[in-house]
């Protein structure tokens, strides 16, 4: 499934999203909910940054960050990734972390599924093996 | 005894309404990692700062 089928099915089962941008491993934006470039760009910036500062945070072990969450007073932030795709979402004030959480490792899966390949077209007339 | 019990209830739900009110206005920083488990950042933790700043600006986009 690509960027903008996965983002256009969070939207639907998730109401508490305001708004979601979706990355590629090296930190491209691939998709978001943002009509406006500038705006997923922003977003997308901001989710690296948040990536960054969270990876300098010592954990003491080998230990690898899979999602995190900055819950404020104006609304919370959720980024969410693995080994090939990053999604950042804001929500507003108070949401229900473990379902928005939830929604998003959603999408992530759909996100890495590998689209179905078309079976080959049989030429009318080919002699069957 | 009963007027001092009352209020006493009355006047502990309020502190602990206010109580929550106020921990619900403080950012909170939470960070989950592969092997399960999860590590919530005081305001005071290395990095909690550039976090949230960074929430901020996520927000405000």
């Amino acid at each position: 499934m690509d960027a903008d089928a996965a983002l256009a099915d969070l939207a639907e089962i998730s109401s508490q999203v305001e708004s979601a941008v979706v990355l590629s491993s090296d930190g491209a934006v691939l998709g978001s909910t943002s009509a406006s470039n500038a705006t997923a760009e922003r977003l997308a910036e901001a989710a690296r940054e948040l990536l960054a500062a969270a990876l300098e945070v010592p954990t003491g072990s080998t230990r690898e960050l899979v999602q995190l969450e900055v819950a404020l007073p104006e609304g919370s932030v959720f980024v969410v990734r693995d080994d090939s795709h990053t999604v950042a979402a804001c929500t507003s004030a108070s949401p229900t972390s473990a379902l928005v959480l939830y929604d998003l490792r959603t999408c992530l899966r759909a996100l890495s599924d590998q689209p179905e390949s078309k079976p080959p077209k049989r030429r009318a007339g080919a002699a069957d093996a | 005894m009963r007027r001092l019990a009352a209020l006493a209830l009355l006047v502990g739900g309020s502190l602990l309404v206010l109580a929550r009110r106020r921990q619900s206005q403080r950012p909170s920083v939470s960070l989950y990692y592969d092997d399960g488990s999860m590590v919530t950042l005081e305001r005071s933790a290395p990095g909690a700062e550039r976090l949230v700043a960074a929430a901020r600006g996520a927000l405000g986009a």
